[in-house]
């Protein structure tokens, strides 16, 4: 088990460097925010010096099924605390909360390396084309926008694709983000042809010499063949104008959603190459935990976190935040 | 990764065969699976403990009657309970005796409370009334514009105020709607998070000033556990009268649709069910109960076929199963009648077991065409006693309508399998199993 005994240094080391990365920029804590209004429960349930019991466990399955993991990556997690508590002869409660913590970090940490450098982009041939998916209403406009602001005050160029030509105003609410951010925005009227916007956008931004190109795509429910073919399409026309584009897939999950999202992503891997997550919606009362089960079982890591809806809400994974955020609850 | 409950039960249960009495022992591995059905359909962990006990009550001492299985036995009461709690019957708009009729629209960002909103005023609009749409989202970039652009497409008017307050503004809306004669005004609000205290309050307020016939909750059918929470929080703010259920057009189990109903205690108005305007169904709890539970949609199969399926037909067809005469001829008016229910893919959604496999699969409802030309290259003897149909006759039948060899014989022994299949089920035979439709693969 010298994984674990190494993994304290490697989380301490990496939140010193996550937090490095992000002071300079005024990215305010909306996890910290939402903490302070709570208190953890699973902290007092497990500090409070109970012995280790079935109905301990029990309690913190609960907590974990409240939290959206899911039933089987629930099992799995708790089958692997009683594992560790026989062999490693944990007796109180407290120790039960550190290895949930580890176990949970563990699965989230194997795919979340790397977040911290995400904005520099140093070996990338240019343009960085970076395509948003997901289904309908899990905020993929409003994450771009901020996106786009994050890249932009790294000191990259950037340029938006408004290729969601089907929702009504969808255009006009990009623009404004892009306003925001003071960026570039390439679009057509409603009801365009959503890979004809991206050949555009594409094709200006290599004419310009941009850094980043973000393309905005319209929701769609996973179950409609067409529309995902239509991603495909899509994927197809960056390829044309970029070999080896996009070179991220990002997939938007609100964090409110239960088990569905499992399906969501496995569902737009098989149109997309998605190489990474962003959770939105944390500022609310839902957790995400969602991603647990998504990371663990089809091992995409978790990029950032949308903590609310002003333009500098949007931050870096962080796993070591995410798992403590996960153990609070409303007081 | 949602294995029919239906499926797991059977396994769960198998040891209790021939038991005629439900007890604390049998029902125990049910209820477990159960639990975890419900769990992996979203519902709320509280509300699941709360109804697994109700069930456990119920169930107990009950008499496995005829020919029910205990699986089936426990799956009738708990599919019961859950119809049940989810109300009984469906509920319509409340209208206020006196107009207009005031609905206030609210919930988190993204549940698809704008959307919703111009599908509510379509269907007001079919039923004769007059409403007026009102853009109280005074903060989210362009969702005014957003509603503007969805009335225009169904020629509804709407009240907005650009960069005023969602207060005033929808405070003047109701003004605006007397003045003009709008006898119902759906107020669409900006989508909040609970713990926003100040956006708490905003909704608040315009609820306190407009004093609203209904106030609908839209919830995304995809939500997960925290749907309580957040449900309470507008339960306290607003007291809800109803709840819509949107997005349920994907393949979301809906289990929200309890935890929402257990905390709001009022009735499920609508579901919202695509992004066509008029994708606005009336909820029907049975069907909810049986998607949570992960049977499909059965009664919604059952009900489309009765439409289509004419009683003495239905006898005269099974007379046939009965004695063994099911020809060709039979299954032409057969495949008629399953195009009168609707596209294939649909219905086969609709079938319990079936539609995790098929969900993706674009079943082409012009796969049938092939069927129907081989049949229609069939002599009358061939197609009454498709015995006689040897290699030749093989030869002909694919020449006639376009076709393979290859095809004809697919046909052929689908159909014969079919055929095999049908008389088990007549004879009582218990299978689970979906006939194969033949010239399906």
């Amino acid at each position: 088990m010298g994984f674990f005994s190494g993994l304290k240094e490697k989380l301490s080391s990496f939140t010193e460097k996550a937090t490095e990365a992000l002071s300079f920029k005024k990215i305010q804590d909306g996890l910290e925010k939402t903490r302070r209004s709570f208190i953890s429960n699973l902290q007092s349930l497990l500090g409070s010096g109970r012995k280790i019991d079935e109905s301990l466990l029990e309690e913190i399955e609960t907590i974990l099924l409240t939290s959206d993991l899911g039933y089987a990556t629930t099992e799995k997690i708790i089958e692997k605390l009683k594992q560790r508590v026989k062999q490693e002869k944990y007796e109180n409660s407290e120790d039960l909360f550190n290895i949930l913590k580890e176990e949970i970090l563990n699965l989230l940490y194997e795919e979340n390396p790397t977040n911290e450098n995400i904005y520099e982009l140093s070996n990338a041939p240019k343009p960085y084309v970076i395509l948003v998916v997901g289904v309908n209403g899990v905020g993929k406009t409003t994450t771009i926008g901020k996106l786009a602001y994050n890249f932009k005050n790294a000191g990259k160029d950037v340029v938006i694709g408004a290729a969601d030509t089907f929702r009504a105003a969808a255009n006009e609410q990009l623009e404004i983000w892009a306003e925001r951010a003071n960026v570039d925005i390439v679009k057509q009227g409603q009801g365009a042809d959503p890979a004809a916007v991206t050949f555009d956008t594409l094709k200006s931004a290599i004419a310009k010499n941009k850094d980043v190109v973000i393309i905005d795509t319209a929701g769609r429910l996973h179950t409609k063949g067409n529309l995902m073919q239509e991603l495909e399409k899509i994927t197809r026309v960056i390829k044309k104008l970029k070999v080896d584009a996009p070179d991220e897939v990002y997939l938007v999950l609100d964090a409110t959603t239960g088990q569905n999202a499992i399906i969501q992503a496995k569902e737009f891997m098989k149109v997309s190459k998605v190489t990474g997550i962003i959770l939105t919606k944390l500022d609310g009362t839902a957790k995400g935990g969602v991603v647990i089960p998504i990371v663990d079982e089809l091992r995409i890591p978790v990029r950032f976190i949308g903590v609310g809806e002003k333009i500098d809400d949007l931050q870096v994974f962080n796993p070591i935040e995410f798992v403590e955020a996960l153990f609070v609850s409303k007081s | 990764m949602f294995e029919s409950l239906q499926e797991k039960l059977e396994v769960a249960l198998k040891r209790f065969r021939g038991q005629h009495k439900i007890s604390e022992e049998n029902v125990s591995e049910a209820l477990k699976e159960i639990r975890k059905a419900l769990i992996e359909a979203d519902v709320n962990l509280q509300v699941i403990n709360k109804f697994i006990e109700n069930v456990k009550t119920k169930a107990i001492g009950t008499e496995v009657k005829g020919s029910l299985l205990p699986e089936q036995a426990i799956v009738k009461i708990v599919n019961e309970e859950l119809v049940e709690l989810m109300g009984k019957k469906m509920s319509d708009i409340t209208f206020s005796p006196k107009p207009p009729t005031i609905i206030l629209v609210a919930g988190l960002q993204g549940s698809g409370k704008t959307t919703f909103c111009g599908k509510l005023a379509k269907n007001l609009r079919k039923r004769g009334r007059h409403p007026l749409l009102v853009a109280a989202d005074v903060h989210r970039p362009a969702a005014i514009l957003q509603l503007k652009q969805l009335a225009e497409q169904i020629k509804i008017p709407v009240y907005s105020e650009e960069g005023k307050d969602a207060r005033s503004v929808s405070k003047n809306a109701m003004d605006y709607a007397r003045k003009f004669g709008r006898d119902v005004v759906i107020v669409d609000t900006a989508g909040r998070t609970t713990i926003d205290e100040v956006m708490m309050e905003e909704v608040a307020d315009i609820a306190k000033l407009i004093n609203p016939t209904e106030t609908y909750f839209v919830v995304d059918a995809m939500i997960g556990q925290d749907a309580v929470t957040t449900a309470k929080a507008f339960h306290d703010a607003l007291s809800l009268t109803g709840i819509v259920l949107t997005k349920l057009d994907g393949d979301t189990r809906g289990g929200a649709a309890l935890s929402v109903l257990d905390v709001v205690g009022k009735p499920i108005k609508f579901i919202s069910t695509g992004e066509k305007l008029d994708a606005l169904e009336p909820f029907h709890p049975d069907r909810i109960a049986s998607r949570i539970l992960g049977m499909g949609d059965i009664l919604s199969l059952v009900e489309k076929a009765e439409q289509q399926f004419d009683e003495k037909e239905a006898q005269k067809m099974e007379e046939k199963l009965r004695k063994n005469q099911f020809t060709f001829d039979d299954f032409l008016e057969q495949i008629a009648m399953i195009k009168k229910m609707g596209p294939l893919k649909d219905l086969l959604g609709m079938l319990p077991g079936m539609d995790k496999q098929l969900r993706n699969i674009n079943i082409d409802d012009k796969a049938f065409v092939k069927v129907e030309a081989i049949i229609h290259s069939m002599t009358k003897l061939e197609r009454e006693n498709p015995k006689v149909i040897n290699g030749s006759r093989r030869t002909r039948i694919a020449k006639g309508s376009g076709t393979k060899v290859q095809d004809v014989n697919n046909l052929l022994k689908q159909f014969e399998q079919m055929q095999k299949l049908m008389k088990n089920y007549v004879h009582g035979k218990k299978n689970r199993f979906f006939p194969r439709i033949p010239g399906m693969n």
